[in-house]
């Protein structure tokens, strides 16, 4: 065994913020993806987070799992909420905290889209970051527009939902927002710089983090990495970023525009127990809904 | 110096904010509160006012961004009315409820279905039970003054409550009126820098808000209700002192009108008070024992005061320009239980609902419904009752 | 601009403050158990990245060490591990 190098490749802070112990499920994404929102704002960062699984996570009164700061917020105002902190701060002339409203697909996609909406036409000076577990996970697994076509949910119980994903990044986009980029836990590393080039970018930053989830897309806890990056490996999940009015594939989806080096579907969807009724016909129809993306990719890099 | 100026009901509650010196402002326009709105903008933009204007895209983002800029440290302000309140009505709880100090006017308007754009309390009323401080203005220099004074009792660390103030849709809000704008060095030397019972700005780590088990839940709750108790006596003293520092004292959280030394009060809340009074001096000029009681502040419910003043009279009229539907007024509700506290003997206590929906109550109106609830009393009627009088030319 | 005073009768607010095992010791939860095979392991931090209770730390003196007082045993360390060198064995609660 060869001496390794000292210093991780993520900063030592990420090792102090999200703390140990804290209530979310085994091999929950979300304490994954705030270990490296911590490696990029150690304690400086107010999250401003709605009701969603994170809400719940971090604990019980008078203690929290992480050691930044917390805002817990109505259901559809996690954005607003944000926007004054933000202000505020700036007012106060504090520029060494990072404002990140910080919510999931239900309070985001759904509830959340109108406040999403206008806080990105005002270009408030913060960052979005929704990650995307693809159901309203807290509540107990219920559909969410984010929710992919076909997915068992406890509201499309029988027949899975019938419409394709919401594309809420794509949504951000049309708003001609400074920045905007799609990241996995897969990717840690991806998101890292991610974040990095949103912390030196003022204006309306949006970042959406996929975020498989064990219990509520039924697979064993263990897979919840292998799952995120088979998502991006199949072309699911498309890694870029947004920003100058250019589209930037990021380098784990780079190959991909050749749909021949994308890994099977099927091999993602076999994975998961919310997948276990899925017809042939919806497969295609899945594999259509990942052309789309890609064309869209491809007529914006153009 | 100051200076008196003709106002509306919306220019003098802007100018009150002015001198409050407010950091954030987050507003949605909403008839008959855009004005205030728009005047505040026309003051941040020519440089009169050092604030920051968030235009939110709606008021429960209103209220919501006004709620994250006060819980990170900024003196904040917005204004709506029926619509727009009832769609921040469960911000308005999350920010009692959080013991933020924040300030906001509420220019009433009835609720729909169907549109209606005209005054009542009703919007205002559906707040009570939020934790919020409330108080409503009977003409332009109150809303100013309550206004203007929203600030200091909210931030007081005996209270740390937020306040809303009231004014009617149109009868205030669009009519000018004279206000004496008091001088802004002295205001700003009298409010002071802003206080807040945390603060949530990253200088260190913690929640606001987090999941929180029944009995500390409750604990919190119970913290607010306490508050609310002494928020009664800070009410009163800030009016004092704003008395004495701008020369105009209203009498505490319930002003008297011949109500002294009345065998009969009528009690109101509101700009139709004025209209009560004139009926009153009709009904006096005739010989009546008649008295007014305006509720200034509707929340903390006045119930000590009221009981004070009403304690000897044979009958007491209450006036309720909003319904509790299934039961009866909001205004007759808190004040005959109130009195129920302090006695088991009460009087005959009326309540008439009218002005719904806008529907005008003018001083002929009063003085005939008072005087035929006189007669109705002093023929030997021995109990209370409820009913809703539709006034109509 | 603004102060912070407390409130004047120490009324409770709804402020949380940062704590380790704030939903308990979570390593009662877990029914396998990460063993580090300290031969294999080339200390390449991919388990410490990805540990979501965050209680892996590669350590240039001692390596891999896990904090078994709050480890759920979900099995993400072995699954992410490229040389195999973490190993879920069952928790037999010793």
């Amino acid at each position: 065994m060869s001496a390794a190098p000292a210093k991780p490749p993520l900063p030592y802070k990420a090792r102090d913020v999200v703390l140990p112990g804290d209530a979310a499920c085994q091999g929950c994404p979300i304490p994954i993806a705030l270990k490296v929102l911590s490696a990029v704002f150690g304690e400086k960062m107010i999250l401003v987070v709605p009701a969603c699984c994170t809400s719940v996570v971090v604990g019980i009164y008078p203690g929290q799992s992480l050691r930044a700061s917390i805002i817990h917020v109505p259901f559809a105002a996690a954005a607003s909420v944000a926007s004054g902190v933000a202000n505020a701060l700036k007012m106060r002339g504090i520029s060494d905290v990072q404002v990140i409203a910080w919510a999931g697909d239900g309070g985001t996609a759904d509830i959340g889209m109108a406040a999403l909406s206008g806080v990105a036409e005002r270009n408030e000076d913060m960052i979005y970051i929704m990650y995307d577990n693809e159901a309203y996970m807290n509540t107990g697994i219920q559909r969410s527009s984010s929710t992919p076509k076909g997915a068992w949910t406890t509201t499309t119980p029988v027949i899975g939902k019938e419409e394709h994903k919401k594309d809420v990044a794509k949504i951000l986009v049309a708003h001609n927002v400074p920045y905007v980029a799609t990241a996995s836990v897969g990717y840690p590393h991806d998101l890292y710089s991610k974040l990095q080039r949103a912390k030196s970018i003022r204006g309306f930053r949006y970042i959406q983090i996929h975020a498989p989830c064990p219990p509520g897309w039924r697979f064993d806890p263990k897979y919840t990495a292998r799952m995120a990056k088979l998502a991006v490996e199949t072309g699911f999940w498309i890694l870029y970023e947004y920003y100058n009015g250019k589209l930037l594939l990021s380098g784990p989806s780079r190959p991909l525009l050749d749909p021949s080096k994308r890994k099977p579907i099927e091999e993602y969807l076999k994975l998961q127990g919310r997948y276990r009724s899925i017809t042939p016909e919806l497969v295609n129809s899945i594999k259509e809904y990942i052309e789309s993306n890609w064309n869209w990719v491809k007529r914006y890099l153009q | 110096m100051s200076r008196k100026v003709a106002l509306t009901g919306n220019h003098a509650i802007a100018y009150a904010v002015k001198l409050a010196r407010p950091d954030i402002i987050a507003a949605y326009p909403i008839t008959p509160q855009s004005p205030i709105v728009e005047k505040l903008s026309e003051m941040i933009e020519s440089g009169e006012l050092k604030a920051h204007m968030i235009r939110v895209e709606s008021e429960h983002s209103a209220l919501a961004a006004c709620f994250g800029a006060a819980v990170a440290g900024a003196r904040v302000f917005t204004a709506t009315s029926s619509q727009g309140l009832l769609y921040m009505h469960e911000v308005v709880h999350w920010a009692s409820r959080a013991r933020i100090p924040m300030v906001m006017a509420v220019v009433s308007r009835t609720i729909n279905t169907p549109w209606n754009i005209w005054p009542d309390h009703s919007d205002f009323v559906d707040q009570r039970d939020a934790g919020w401080i409330m108080s409503y203005a009977m003409d332009n220099q109150e809303a100013f003054d309550l206004t203007l004074q929203a600030f200091k009792i909210s931030e007081d660390p005996s209270v740390y409550l937020p306040v809303m103030v009231g004014i009617e849709g149109f009868i205030l809000s669009h009519t000018a009126m004279p206000v004496e704008i008091p001088d802004e060095e002295l205001v700003s030397e009298w409010l002071g820098e802003r206080a807040q019972p945390y603060i949530v700005d990253g200088s260190e780590p913690k929640g606001l808000g987090g999941l929180t088990l029944p009995e500390d839940t409750e604990d919190v709750f119970y913290g607010i209700q306490v508050a609310m108790e002494k928020s009664k006596e800070v009410i009163k003293r800030v009016d004092r002192e704003y008395g004495k520092l701008f020369g105009r004292e209203y009498g505490g959280l319930i002003s008297c009108y011949m109500c002294s030394d009345a065998k009969y009060t009528a009690v109101a809340m509101g700009s139709w008070t004025g209209d009560l009074i004139e009926a009153v001096n009709m009904l006096r000029e005739e010989g009546y024992s008649v008295g007014v009681i305006r509720i200034r502040y509707y929340r903390p419910f006045p119930h000590e005061d009221l009981w004070n003043a009403l304690r000897g009279v044979k009958g007491i009229f209450v006036f309720d320009r909003a319904i509790s539907f299934g039961s009866w007024g909001p205004i007759f509700a808190d004040l005959i239980a109130g009195l129920a506290q302090y006695t088991c003997k009460l009087p005959v206590v009326i309540n008439i609902v009218a002005g719904i929906a806008g529907v005008h109550v003018a001083a002929e109106d009063f003085y005939s419904i008072i005087k035929s609830l006189i007669n109705k009393v002093e023929s030997g009627l021995e109990h209370g009752y409820f009913e809703w009088i539709r006034v109509r030319r | 601009m603004v102060k912070v005073i407390i409130p004047e009768d120490n009324a409770k607010l709804p402020i949380s403050r940062p704590v380790i095992g704030v939903a308990g010791k979570t390593g009662l939860w877990r029914t396998t158990k990460p063993v580090v095979n300290t031969e294999k392991c080339t200390r390449c931090f991919q388990c410490e990245i990805y540990c979501p209770v965050n209680v892996i730390r590669v350590e240039p003196e001692t390596g891999v060490i896990i904090d078994y007082d709050y480890c759920k045993g979900c099995g993400i360390c072995e699954d992410v591990c490229p040389r195999n060198a973490i190993v879920m064995v069952p928790e037999t609660g010793e």
